[in-house]
């Protein structure tokens, strides 16, 4: 992943210089140790504002929208199943996006790393499964592998599905016998346990929205927390307000999440928002065999009826 | 240094407070005050109301949310009615019941104090007196810790406060290892430490020396900083028509979290709740990234795209407010901002952009 920014620097130079796309959206260099900012480049001189590294969190589906020219856009894995998802939710049309992959090796989660120093880091660098991080007190070698992300930890599609261009060579993906073992722990509690595992995760929301706007699946124009005539839902910090919202989204994003982290990683208030969707996501899979942006023809299993859908839970 | 009002007319002195007796002595004034301090979890630190059995962490090293919410929270009831019709006064809507007894926040930072002053020149003027606000701020004590090892996202001391700036506390604490050197500001925070049974008298002018002392190595210690001398000499239209706007718009995703992290920011909403027959109304914060924030009744919105929302947040607390009051710019380099926004967008920059800008004609 250290060179791939060679390439995908090189390939924008020439969609720009050829006049194939209007801008490349990619990500910037942050002005703070492991922060990275989306950026969209329309000019050739530009492009080596560029950069890619371990600390790309966010989700760059999110920012491509309907429009009159063609963009390019820098995918991982995760981003590429949402311009797919994107493209099946007729949001954007194939012909109109140019798609420069990155086959990923995985995030970091900076919270984890930060998490290690008391005070606050002042250098973050990486080699490869190496990363160095430092602070006034001290400076620290980690492993990336162990300080991944926890949707990272465990992506099953590291490697883009659809694309016009790859910036590096396809990486071997993970196989996992479950997919899901932080799922399966949250169901083994009873029901009070359950609850207050809920309650007590959203218990520091805010409200800021970070999590839904850094969505690529939450793009309806008027999000239903944001409807006012008619209201659905209470604005203020009320639990059952903040928690509707949290349960609703969720369910919005049913057998459409890829689980990419954006969520987490723009959350401000450290809220695991992933304990949601990857519930629906273990669902989706179980019932429907189904994972979101794999496949650009077939419809999501929410979109459609077959005969042999699961209906147990008609009593 | 401004002296506040409430600082106006007092001899201030110093005591000294054994870190042994911190404890029983906060204890104390639990009788009397309801107490908000630093306090970590999983997920960060918050300053929060103290549970009788939580003490503030005086350790801590940053803090998510500043301590706007002691006297602002997120969501406030300020009216209330019932809707019982065989009531003789259903339907009217009158002051909610809110606690407005003592209230004392510890350890908050300096930085988070001058930002209350910031917020009183909009939520107490001579026109307009913003009840719920002032009843709070009128009850609550300050007592601020002096930030010895300020982060590199801390550019305090170039926008007019730093981590020993005494504006709007009425007490600033300097940790000495196995004491705290308090420097006692105004009337309140005498009758706060009086409370706490804190007073060892500290020799005035060792004491004043020593802070000076602190206060020095710590703005030492700032490399953070911005550029505001030129931003008054600005017109109002040359920045709004800048040409930068659109690139520095471009990553932001439009969430609230700059606003609500914020120890400044002190927009809100007002919503309208009934439950059963009672009703209720609230406040709560609100944030300018929001879309809805300026949406009229009409459906029409006249800050209805991305770019128009950030350069609005930017253009108020950098060149509104500082034309409006003359008091500075409505930041007060706390960096909070530029740590939790989730697409990077660095007030620093914005400050330093729009400071140096120049018109092309």
């Amino acid at each position: 992943m250290n060179t791939c920014i060679k390439k995908i620097r090189e390939l924008s130079a020439d969609l720009l210089e050829k006049g194939e796309v209007e801008k490349v959206i990619g990500f910037a260099k942050g002005t703070i140790p492991m922060a990275t900012s989306p950026i969209a480049i329309q000019k050739k001189q530009d492009v080596n504002k560029l950069v890619f590294n371990s600390t790309c969190g966010l989700n760059l589906a999110n920012y491509v929208s309907k429009g009159k020219g063609k963009i390019a856009v820098v995918t991982k894995g995760c981003d590429d199943r949402n311009i797919v998802t994107h493209i099946v939710e007729n949001q954007i049309q194939r012909d109109q996006i140019y798609i420069i992959g990155v086959p990923c090796t995985g995030m970091v989660d900076k919270p984890k790393i930060a998490a290690l120093f008391e005070d606050e880091i002042l250098e973050f660098s990486e080699d490869n499964d190496t990363l160095t991080v430092s602070s006034l007190l001290k400076t620290q070698t980690l492993k990336k592998q162990d300080y991944l992300k926890g949707n990272c930890f465990y992506c099953t599609h590291k490697n883009p599905v659809l694309y016009d261009v790859l910036a590096a060579d396809l990486v071997e993906e993970q196989k996992l016998d479950n997919l899901f073992p932080d799922v399966d722990q949250i169901e083994t509690l009873d029901e009070d346990a359950k609850w207050n595992h809920f309650e007590n995760l959203t218990k520091n929301c805010i409200r800021c929205y970070a999590c839904r706007n850094a969505c690529p699946l939450c793009y309806c124009p008027t999000c239903f927390v944001d409807e006012s005539d008619p209201q659905w839902v209470g604005k203020g910090q009320d639990k059952t307000d903040v928690n509707t919202f949290h349960f609703l989204r969720a369910f919005h994003c049913a057998g459409r999440c890829t689980d990419c982290g954006a969520c987490v990683e723009a959350c401000p208030m450290g809220i695991n928002v992933r304990d949601f969707t990857r519930k629906l996501n273990k669902d989706v899979l179980q019932l429907f065999g189904w994972e979101a942006g794999l496949d650009m023809i077939k419809r999501p299993p929410l979109d459609t009826y077959r005969p042999e859908d699961p209906d147990d839970f008609i009593k | 240094m401004i002296l506040s009002n409430k600082q106006k007319g007092y001899t201030m002195k110093f005591i000294t407070i054994d870190k042994n007796n911190w404890t029983k002595g906060i204890d104390k004034s639990r009788e009397t005050y309801q107490l908000f301090g630093p306090v970590k979890d999983e997920n960060g630190c918050l300053i929060k109301k103290l549970d009788s059995d939580v003490q503030p962490d005086m350790g801590y090293y940053e803090s998510v949310m500043s301590a706007k919410s002691v006297l602002f929270p997120q969501t406030e009831k300020i009216l209330s009615a019932s809707l019982d019709e065989s009531l003789e006064d259903h339907h009217i809507m009158k002051r909610a019941e809110n606690d407005y007894s003592p209230r004392a926040v510890l350890g908050i930072r300096p930085y988070d104090a001058k930002a209350i002053a910031l917020v009183k020149l909009n939520f107490d003027t001579k026109e307009f007196q913003d009840p719920y606000w002032c009843d709070a701020y009128d009850v609550t004590v300050f007592v601020g810790l002096g930030i010895t090892r300020p982060g590199p996202f801390d550019f305090s001391t170039s926008v007019g406060t730093g981590p020993f700036c005494e504006d709007d506390l009425d007490i600033l604490l300097a940790d000495l290892d196995d004491h705290y050197l308090a420097k006692i500001l105004t009337p309140k925070g005498d009758a706060f430490a009086i409370t706490c049974g804190f007073d060892t008298m500290a020799d005035e002018k060792e004491s004043q020396v020593l802070f000076d002392i602190l206060r020095k190595e710590a703005e030492k210690n700032i490399t953070s900083r911005v550029e505001i001398n030129k931003l008054k000499d600005k017109t109002i239209l040359d920045l709004h028509e800048a040409d930068f706007w659109d690139d520095l718009a471009f990553s932001c995703i439009n969430c609230g979290t700059c606003t609500y992290v914020c120890p400044t920011c002190w927009c809100f909403d007002i919503q309208d709740e009934a439950r059963q027959k009672q009703a209720f109304r609230f406040r709560n914060w609100d944030t300018c990234m929001s879309p809805l924030f300026t949406r009229h009744a009409t459906g029409h919105n006249p800050r209805g795209t991305k770019v128009q929302r950030v350069r609005q947040r930017f253009m108020h607390k950098l060149k509104y407010f500082l034309d409006k009051y003359d008091q500075g710019i409505m930041c007060v380099g706390c960096g909070r901002c530029v740590k939790s926004c989730p697409v990077n967008i660095d007030i620093r920059e914005v400050c330093n952009m729009m400071n140096a800008y120049e018109k092309q004609n």
